[in-house]
C-alpha cells in the first residue's frame, strides 16, 4: 500500500444538470483511490424550487442509502472533514443548470480576435446575442438599444493585439460601457475583457462600477498569428460560476461548500480530457463527448492542446423546441428505423422540452430519442471539428481526426437497453476512422475527475486506471473507394489461448469480433485494394488489443456514412445494422 | 422522489404578485377589484437612444467639446435645441434631432433617451388587490378553480367558456366556427387545423383552449390576436381528463385564458382560471409533492400520454419497460380500470 495514501481524503462530487444532480464518492480502498458510488436526484434548478439545494441534498442522501455513510447532519450541512466514518474530506462541484448565459461578443477583426471571443464562448454554456465589431455597420446608439433591449448577463470582449493600435477599441468599449451604465445596477452584466493588455487600466477604471462582475484575462489574441483562450477560459469558467450564483438559489451555499471548487460541468470535462491527452499516445487526440439536457459537449484534446465546445442548442432538454433551427427534419429522420412521420417527429421535440427528465418507456419513442441522440451529437462533433487543432492528424480531410480513445457520456447513450444501441449511436454520429476504442461513462465521472483534480493529482489517474469506466468496443474503421462486394479488410483476432478469428470485411458490413472483457489479443489487420485504416493505403499492421463489451468492431460502412434514397431500404439497412450489433 | 405538480383544481385560492420589471407608479388601490386586463401598475421608458457627436459637430478637440456642451445628464430637450455650440467666426453648433431626455455626457459625446414609452402591467387574473408593492406593483388574490396548461401564446383575456366538444379528442375544424361563437372562450381537445385558428380570429373570440395542438400550428397561433391556451401537449393528444371535467362543468362561465408563456425557469404557466364565490378562503395551490400511493397522475410519454390515473403503488427497485429500459415506476390505475407500469419520471402529480 503507497505509504502517501493512508491518510488520503476521501471526495465528494457534487453535478448539478438541467435534469439530474449527481453526487458522487471517491475514498481510497486498499492504497488506491477508487469510485464508490453515486447517487442521484432530479435537479431543482427550475421552478417551483429555483433552487439547486433540494436537489443536491436529495442526491446525497440517496447516495447515502446506497453506501450507509452518512454524509449530511441533521441540518443538512456536509460533514467536512470526515468525522469517524461520517463525511467527507475535501468537496468540489459541477454545474450545468440554468438558461445558457446570455452573452454579448465584442472584437476587433471578424476573422481574428472576433472569431477567437465566439470560441471563447463556446467553451461554457453561453448563448451569443448579440456580436459587435470594428466592421458593425450599426450606429453605436442601435448597438446600445440592442444592449439594453437583450439584457445580456455577460460581455465577452477582446480585440487589438497586444502593443498594437487601442482607437478603435476604445470607441467599442465607449459603446459597451454607455449601455452598461444605462441598465439599471441590478441588471449590469459580467464583463471579461480579454484583449489589448494596453487597454487594462482603463477598462478597470471605466467598467468596476458598471459591471456586475469585471474579469480581465490575457488577450486571447496577443499577436495577429496566435490566439491563446485557455486563461481567458479558467477565468470564465469562474464567471460562469458567479453569475449562477447570482441567478438560481443554492449555488452559492454549494460553492461555499466547494470552498471555490465550482466549476462547469463542461470545464472539468475538458480539463481531464486534455489531461488524458498529455498521457495518451500522442500522435492521436482524446475525445470526451456527453449529450445531456443542458448542452451537447465535445472536448478534444491534441497533445494536451484542448478544443472544448459547448452547445446549449443541441441540449436534449428544454431546449429541444428549438433544434429545427439548427437542422432539419430530414436529417433528423434519417437515423430512424422506424416509419414515424415527420410531423410527429417534430410535435415529439416540442413534447420532449416540456418534460426534459422524461424518458422513453416505448420502442417508437426510444427509436426518436436516439435518433435525436445521433443527430445532436453529430451536428455538435461537426461544430467543434472546426475549432480542433490543426495539429490534428486525419485519415483524409474532412474526417474525424483520430482519436484513441473515445470517452463518452450523458444518458441519451450510456443508458440504454444494449450496449449495442450505445455503440451505434457513438459510431453514427462520430465516425471516428481508423483504429479506436470506445469507452462509456456510465456513471458521469469525468466532470467529476476534472473538479477532483483541483484538489487530488493522484485520485484521477487512480479511478480511470481502476475500471470504472466500460470499455464498450474497439472499432477499426478503414476508408477504402473499393467497389461494393470487393473485400477491403481482412481481419484476424488471435486469442491469448492460441484460438483466432477471421473476418473478410466487404464495403457497408458491419462485422463484430467477440473479445470479452478481461481478455486481450492480438488483431492483425489487411486492408485490401488500397484500403487505408491508419497506416497507409493498403498498409497492414498488428496491435493488441483488450476485451470490451462488445469486441473488435470492424466498420466497413464507409465514410461518411451514406443511406440509400429509398426509405424503406435506408429503414431496412438501419434495422440490420441494429440486429447486427444485438438489436 | 419529488413529482412535478400540475394544478388542475376546482377550487383553490391564488396569490400573486406582480411586478413591473423597472421602477414606476402604482395605478390601483388596496382591495380594488381587477380583471386581468386591467392595468396595475406603468413605467415610463426610452424607447431608443441618440448618441450626438460634439467632437464630429463643432469640429474641436474632445476636451474643447465636452466644455461647449449646453446641457446636463437628467435635462429635458427638445427637437431643434441646441446642445452644443462653438461661438467665434466660425459659428457652429449641434442640435438635438429630437425631444427626449440627457442620459450621459462626456468623451465628446450627448446620449440622448427619445421616444419615451409606457410599459403597462396587467393584473393577468381577476380578483382584488391585497397587497400593494410601491412603485413596483401589486397582489392580488382570487378565488376560484385553477387548470394549468404547457404552452401559451402570450395572450390574456375574459370571456364565457363555450365547449365545443363532446370527447376529450374532439378536433377543433374551420367548420365549427360560427358567429354564434363570437366573444367566447372555446373549449376543444386538439387542433392541426390552420383554417380553424384563422375563422376564430376573424371572428373574433376571447380565447381558445385545447388539451393539444400540432406543432407546426405554433407560429401561426403566436401570431393571432386572442389568447391560446394548451392543457397537455403537442401531439394530437386528447385533453386530460381531469381538466376536460372541471372545464366543462363549468361551461358557459366567465373563464380567463391567460396564455402567459410556459417558463420552467420563473415557473410561469399558462392557465384558465374561472373565479367562483366561496364561503370561506380555499386552500392555496401545492408546489411540492412527493410521489405516493393515491395520488391522481397524468402521464406524460408514450403509450398513455395524456390519460389521468391514480397511482396505486411505488414499485420496488427497477422495472422492465416494453423497449427494455429498467426504471424506478410506479403501478397506475388508469381510468377506465386498466392497470400499467409506468415511470416515475413520467408522471406528473395532478392537485
Amino acid at each position: 500500500m503507497p505509504t502517501s495514501l493512508v491518510d488520503a481524503d476521501s471526495l465528494l462530487v457534487v453535478d448539478v444538470g438541467a435534469a439530474t444532480t449527481r453526487a458522487t464518492h471517491f475514498d481510497v480502498v486498499e492504497g488506491y483511490y477508487r469510485f464508490i458510488a453515486s447517487g442521484q436526484a432530479a435537479s431543482t434548478a427550475i421552478a417551483p424550487f429555483k433552487n439547486v439545494g433540494e436537489g443536491v441534498h436529495q442526491a446525497i442522501r440517496n447516495l447515502e442509502a446506497v453506501t450507509g455513510r452518512t454524509l449530511l447532519d441533521t441540518n443538512l450541512r456536509l460533514i467536512i472533514p470526515s468525522q469517524g466514518g461520517s463525511g467527507v474530506d475535501t468537496f468540489a462541484a459541477t454545474i450545468s443548470a440554468g438558461p445558457a448565459i446570455k452573452t454579448v461578443v465584442v472584437g476587433l477583426l471578424a476573422d481574428v480576435s472576433f472569431e477567437s471571443a465566439q470560441r471563447l464562448a463556446r467553451t461554457t454554456y453561453t448563448r451569443v446575442v448579440e456580436a459587435i465589431g470594428m466592421n458593425d455597420r450599426r450606429k453605436p446608439e442601435e448597438q446600445i438599444d440592442n444592449i439594453l433591449r437583450l439584457r445580456p448577463d455577460l460581455i465577452l470582449v477582446a480585440g487589438g493585439t497586444d502593443g498594437g493600435a487601442t482607437r478603435s477599441m476604445q470607441r467599442i468599449l465607449e459603446t459597451i460601457g454607455l449601455a452598461c451604465y444605462l441598465l439599471p445596477p441590478d441588471k449590469r452584466p459580467a464583463l471579461l475583457f480579454a484583449g489589448n493588455q494596453a487597454l487594462v487600466p482603463e477598462v478597470k477604471a471605466s467598467f468596476k462600477s458598471l459591471t456586475a462582475s469585471l474579469s480581465i484575462g490575457a488577450n486571447l489574441r496577443p499577436t495577429l498569428e496566435t490566439e491563446d483562450l485557455l486563461p481567458a477560459q479558467r477565468i470564465l469558467a469562474d464567471l460562469y460560476a458567479h453569475i449562477r450564483m447570482n441567478q438560481i438559489g443554492g449555488v452559492e451555499e454549494l460553492g461555499a461548500w466547494a470552498g471555490g471548487n465550482l466549476m462547469p460541468t463542461a470545464y472539468a470535462q475538458g480539463r481531464i480530457i486534455r489531461f488524458l491527452s498529455q498521457i495518451y499516445d500522442p500522435r492521436k487526440g482524446v475525445l470526451g463527448i456527453d449529450i445531456g439536457a443542458s448542452a451537447a459537449t465535445v472536448a478534444a484534446s491534441f497533445g494536451g492542446e484542448l478544443t472544448l465546445g459547448v452547445y446549449p442548442q443541441l441540449g436534449l432538454g428544454e431546449g429541444l423546441s428549438g433544434l429545427l433551427g439548427y437542422t432539419s427534419l430530414e436529417d433528423i429522420l434519417r437515423w430512424l428505423p422506424l416509419d414515424i412521420p415527420a410531423d410527429v417527429v417534430q410535435d415529439y421535440l416540442y413534447q420532449k422540452s416540456l418534460y426534459p427528465t422524461s424518458i422513453p418507456a416505448t420502442a417508437e419513442d426510444l427509436a426518436l430519442e436516439q435518433a435525436l441522440a445521433r443527430q445532436t451529437l453529430y451536428l455538435a462533433m461537426n461544430a467543434a471539428s472546426k475549432d480542433f487543432s490543426p495539429c490534428a492528424r486525419r485519415l483524409a480531410p474532412g474526417m474525424t481526426p483520430y482519436f484513441e480513445p473515445i470517452l463518452a457520456g450523458g444518458s441519451a447513450i450510456t443508458h440504454v437497453p444494449t450496449r449495442g444501441q450505445s455503440l451505434l449511436i457513438l459510431l453514427d454520429a462520430i465516425q471516428p476512422v481508423g483504429v479506436t476504442t470506445l469507452i462509456l461513462d456510465q456513471n458521469n465521472l469525468l466532470p467529476a475527475l476534472g473538479a477532483a483534480a483541483n484538489l487530488n493529482a493522484i485520485l484521477p489517474i487512480q479511478v480511470l486506471e481502476s475500471g470504472a469506466f466500460l470499455g464498450l468496443a474497439t472499432v477499426v474503421a478503414p476508408l477504402s473507394s473499393s467497389r461494393p462486394g470487393t473485400p477491403l479488410l481482412r481481419a484476424q483476432l488471435v486469442y491469448e489461448n492460441g484460438n483466432e478469428s477471421r473476418l473478410e470485411v466487404k464495403p457497408g458490413a458491419l462485422e463484430i469480433l467477440p473479445l470479452p472483457i478481461g481478455q486481450s489479443a492480438r488483431l492483425y489487420l489487411e486492408p485490401l485494394h488500397h484500403a487505408d485504416v491508419g497506416f497507409g493505403p493498403g498498409r497492414g499492421g498488428s496491435m493488441t488489443v483488450n476485451g470490451t463489451a462488445m469486441g473488435v468492431i470492424v466498420d466497413g460502412r464507409g465514410r461518411p456514412l451514406r443511406f440509400p434514397a429509398d426509405q424503406a431500404h435506408r429503414r431496412e439497412l438501419l434495422k440490420k445494422w441494429l440486429w447486427t450489433v444485438g438489436g | 422522489m419529488l413529482a412535478p405538480v400540475a394544478h388542475v383544481l376546482p377550487l383553490t385560492t391564488l396569490r400573486r404578485e406582480r411586478l413591473l420589471p423597472i421602477p414606476g407608479r402604482v395605478v390601483v388601490r388596496l382591495d380594488q377589484k381587477v380583471m386581468p386586463v386591467d392595468v396595475i401598475a406603468e413605467a415610463n421608458f426610452g424607447q431608443a437612444h441618440i448618441l450626438l457627436d460634439v467632437v464630429a459637430g463643432l469640429g474641436v478637440s474632445e476636451e474643447i467639446a465636452d466644455t461647449l456642451v449646453q446641457v446636463r445628464t437628467g435635462d429635458r430637450v427638445e427637437e431643434g435645441q441646441v446642445v452644443a455650440a462653438r461661438g467665434g467666426l466660425f459659428r457652429k453648433n449641434v442640435r438635438s434631432p429630437r425631444s427626449g431626455r440627457v442620459v450621459a455626457v462626456g468623451s465628446g459625446q450627448i446620449l440622448l433617451e427619445v421616444g419615451e414609452g409606457t410599459y403597462e402591467l396587467r393584473a393577468g387574473l381577476p380578483g382584488v388587490v391585497t397587497r400593494l408593492i410601491p412603485e413596483r406593483g401589486a397582489e392580488i388574490t382570487m378565488n376560484g378553480a385553477l387548470i394549468e396548461g404547457v404552452w401559451g401564446n402570450g395572450r390574456v383575456d375574459v370571456g364565457l367558456m363555450l365547449p365545443l366538444l363532446s370527447s376529450p379528442g374532439d378536433p377543433l375544424t374551420a367548420d365549427r366556427i360560427d358567429v354564434s361563437l363570437r366573444g367566447s372562450v372555446l373549449l376543444c381537445g386538439t387542433c392541426s387545423d390552420a383554417a380553424a385558428l384563422r375563422a376564430a380570429n376573424e371572428l373574433p373570440v376571447r380565447g381558445l383552449i385545447l388539451g393539444s395542438i400540432s406543432s407546426a400550428l405554433l407560429p401561426l397561433a403566436m401570431q393571432i390576436s386572442y389568447p391560446v391556451v394548451v392543457l397537455d401537449g403537442f401531439d394530437r393528444r386528447a385533453m386530460n381528463a381531469a381538466a376536460y371535467r372541471l372545464l366543462t362543468t363549468n361551461s358557459k362561465r366567465e373563464v380567463t385564458a391567460n396564455g402567459e408563456p410556459y417558463n420552467c425557469y420563473t415557473g410561469a404557466r399558462p392557465e384558465i382560471i374561472i373565479p367562483l364565490p366561496v364561503s370561506e378562503e380555499a386552500p392555496q395551490p401545492r408546489h411540492v409533492e412527493s410521489f405516493a400511493s393515491g395520488q391522481q397522475v397524468r402521464l406524460v410519454r408514450a403509450p398513455d400520454a395524456g390519460r389521468v390515473g391514480t397511482l396505486v403503488t411505488l414499485l420496488p427497485g427497477l422495472t422492465a419497460m416494453p423497449n427494455g429500459l429498467r426504471l424506478p415506476a410506479g403501478e397506475v390505475r388508469l381510468e377506465g380500470g386498466e392497470q400499467v407500469a409506468v415511470p416515475l419520471v413520467n408522471l406528473e402529480v395532478l392537485g
